[in-house]
């Protein structure tokens, strides 16, 4: 076999790594979509904002230290201790939960019966807020975060693969894991859905908003439960993202990339979110690596976005989705 | 008392269907015009036109622009950066390839080309809406800013990658480049923007802007009324387009001089307009002004505090901006949802009824 096929499989299953973090994102506008007809853009940020959050508990930080030296002339910056990576998700947790409930009792709460495109621009004051709410508490500076996940490139796999075909695959530990993670999530997902009361009653109100109200389902509870699982997805996709690349503002773009991965995988389906997080992932390196180089490279920026534009003339609804989009 | 429709008696029908059927409202749009065209020229400096006046005229322009889809049209569009960025390109293309056209022609026909790139991104739109259409267009805002940093033709094959506009006049008044005047740059905007917006208001009150409303209430039934969606729908973009366009063009020549398309034309700047025409008002041009006005000077006046006054660090300023911008889109939309146009609406009304309430 030629090195290039080889090699061309590389960057596939790179692709297919990738994927698996926009899937992550997607994930999160999922969920909060099918509970209440919410498109929230806000869910990049919620993950960046979750990422800084960590780091900043982890390593101690005080909270507006910036703000603080700034009006009182003072030099804080640390608290001086650090926590460990468990106790500091566990707290970012809570957080996020907090969040939820201030979010569903200040926003959200005024909004009812609002226009679909009201409550969207809404998210995008949202995402805009956390943005500086978080960079006004944590600083703006890029920050490491270590969780204690493995990093670097896998050599049993390298090792593996150059003694099967002579070729060996670099693939990051990091991807591994971070698959293994959206696996074990989207597991944990649907067993929440289907087997536990609070799942029935989320895919009730998924379902139909009135009918799910008549039998006694409330859709407050039902919203600050669904802010805090995405809310939770965010996290893990903040600890998966920063782990790799560091917590930056960047971060909060991947909430666009998220867009056309539900475009192609329906926006109301979790499976959906997942297949069509990794067909962009694999995707856009594909085409980065066959025609990037013939058109000027950086593909990765537009690819994604105007294969859901093609993906939406023939198939509007998605790989997945219900089939409600209304032709014009 | 003043501010009445009574005692204003129209004898003819030009005047029965004028834009300011009361009296107060057309002395002040003539006292606004009076004080914005002979006043501030005459006492406008570099700082006042480079932060505050070209940046809302040209704002003013995008705003009025993407208001027709949005607002008018009910087509949610992010792509507004993009199609700045067409226009900036365009008349970039046009100066340097025809230097002796006057630059006024080759603003108005970057206008033009944009509203063709306009269309065609528009097509998606005969069948999809909503969101799927947003997503739609923020395609076109990520593959033009591609294209416009990847292919060097765009820039001239300049080392950089940057374009800068050349020195050009209209009839000897310097326009673009490092050596235009304040008032030169502020007077330029300031006519275009009215003509702009004499435009927009007069298509919108007209048939094609109730075209646009009926698309934007209920795409079905205006069909069965005899609106065509094909030609509303690709109506709208076309002009918003060229609005958009325009102001690009603006915003490259006259406002920054030199510009580096995924810096001054990014998806920020998208989000950005989009807020005008949300915090402003959908459907009215007003409200196009009025966001523009607030936003722009919101982070002026903001830095001026916490920066000039508080000495507190750049960075930090900027982001507690971000954090007072997000607030305040929030806090809007669940107040008042129709945005200042609204307020101002509101007021009007009372003082319709003022001094006696009932």
């Amino acid at each position: 076999m030629p090195d290039t096929f080889f090699y061309a499989t590389e960057v596939m299953l790179n692709g297919l790594m990738a994927g698996v973090m926009y899937s992550l994102v997607a994930l999160g506008f999922v969920l909060i979509f099918k509970a209440s007809g919410i498109f929230n853009y806000a869910q990049g940020v919620l993950a960046l904002f979750a990422a800084l959050t960590l780091v900043g508990l982890q390593d101690g930080q005080i909270p507006f230290s910036h703000v603080i030296n700034a009006i009182f002339g003072t030099d804080l910056h640390n608290f001086g201790w650090t926590l460990p990576a468990v106790v500091a998700i566990a707290l970012t947790a809570v957080v996020m939960v907090g969040m939820a409930i201030l979010i569903e009792r200040y926003i959200l709460k005024h909004l009812v019966n609002q226009e679909p495109i009201i409550l969207f621009m809404a998210t995008i004051g949202l995402a805009y807020f956390l943005e500086g709410l978080g960079d006004v508490m944590w600083g703006s500076d890029i920050k490491k975060l270590d969780v204690g996940l493995p990093q670097g490139i896998s050599e049993t796999i390298e090792t593996a693969t150059y003694n099967w075909f002579g070729y060996g695959f670099f693939i990051d530990k990091l991807d591994i894991v971070a698959a293994l993670v959206a696996a074990a999530l989207v597991i944990a997902l649907t067993l929440f859905s289907q087997y536990t009361k609070y799942g029935r009653a989320l895919r009730a109100v998924a379902d139909d908003h009135q009918a799910a109200l008549s039998v006694g389902i409330s859709l407050r509870f039902i919203w600050v439960l669904v802010w805090s699982i995405a809310g939770f997805v965010a996290l893990v996709a903040g600890i998966m993202w920063g782990s790799k690349s560091g917590v930056q503002f960047s971060l909060s773009l991947i909430a666009l990339k998220a867009l056309p991965v539900l475009m192609l995988g329906g926006f109301t389906s979790i499976p959906g979110a997942i297949v069509g997080g990794l067909i962009i992932g694999m995707g856009e390196k594909l085409f980065e690596f066959s025609i990037g180089p013939m058109i000027g490279g950086a593909t990765e920026n537009w690819f994604a976005y105007v294969l859901a534009l093609l993906f939406l003339v023939f198939r509007p609804q998605g790989l997945f989705g219900e089939k409600i989009i209304e032709r014009v | 008392m003043f501010y009445r429709e009574a005692g204003d008696y129209k004898t003819s029908y030009p005047e029965d269907s004028q834009t300011f059927p009361i009296k107060f409202d057309r002395i002040r749009y003539y006292a606004v015009l009076a004080v914005a065209f002979g006043i501030i020229p005459f006492f406008i400096n570099d700082y006042w036109a480079n932060a505050v006046f070209v940046p809302f005229l040209i704002y003013a322009i995008a705003a009025i622009g993407l208001n027709i889809l949005v607002g008018y049209c009910g087509q949610v569009s992010l792509g507004t950066g993009g199609f700045m960025a067409v226009g900036a390109y365009a008349v970039y293309k046009l100066m340097t390839a025809f230097p002796e056209v006057s630059i006024l022609i080759h603003v108005l026909l970057a206008g033009g080309i944009t509203a063709g790139v306009g269309v065609i991104f528009g097509l998606p739109s005969l069948r999809i809406k909503g969101f799927y259409l947003a997503v739609a267009t923020l395609a076109a805002q990520f593959f033009l800013v591609w294209l416009f940093n990847k292919v060097p033709w765009f820039y001239n094959y300049s080392a950089s990658g940057q374009i800068s506009a050349p020195e050009r006049d209209i009839l000897g008044v310097i326009i673009t480049g490092p050596n235009t005047t304040a008032a030169a740059k502020y007077l330029f905007c300031a006519l275009i923007l009215l003509a702009l917006a004499w435009l927009a208001r007069n298509l919108t009150r007209g048939s094609v802007g109730r075209k646009w409303m009926a698309i934007r209430d209920m795409d079905i039934a205006a069909e069965i009324i005899g609106v065509n969606p094909l030609t509303a729908k690709l109506s709208a973009f076309a002009i918003s387009s060229f609005f958009i366009g325009v102001a690009g063009a603006l915003f490259f020549a006259v406002y920054l001089g030199a510009a580096e398309v995924g810096e001054s034309f990014g998806i920020q700047k998208s989000f950005l307009i989009l807020f005008m025409v949300i915090i402003g008002g959908l459907g009215s041009i007003f409200g196009s002004l009025a966001g523009a006005a607030f936003l722009v000077l919101l982070p002026v006046f903001l830095k001026n505090v916490l920066v000039g006054m508080l000495g507190w660090p750049t960075d930090l300023a900027a982001h507690i901006e971000l954090l007072i911008i997000g607030g305040l889109i929030i806090v809007f939309l669940i107040a008042e949802p129709h945005g200042i146009a609204q307020l101002w609406r509101l007021a009007k009304e009372k003082l319709r009824l003022w001094p006696f309430p009932h």
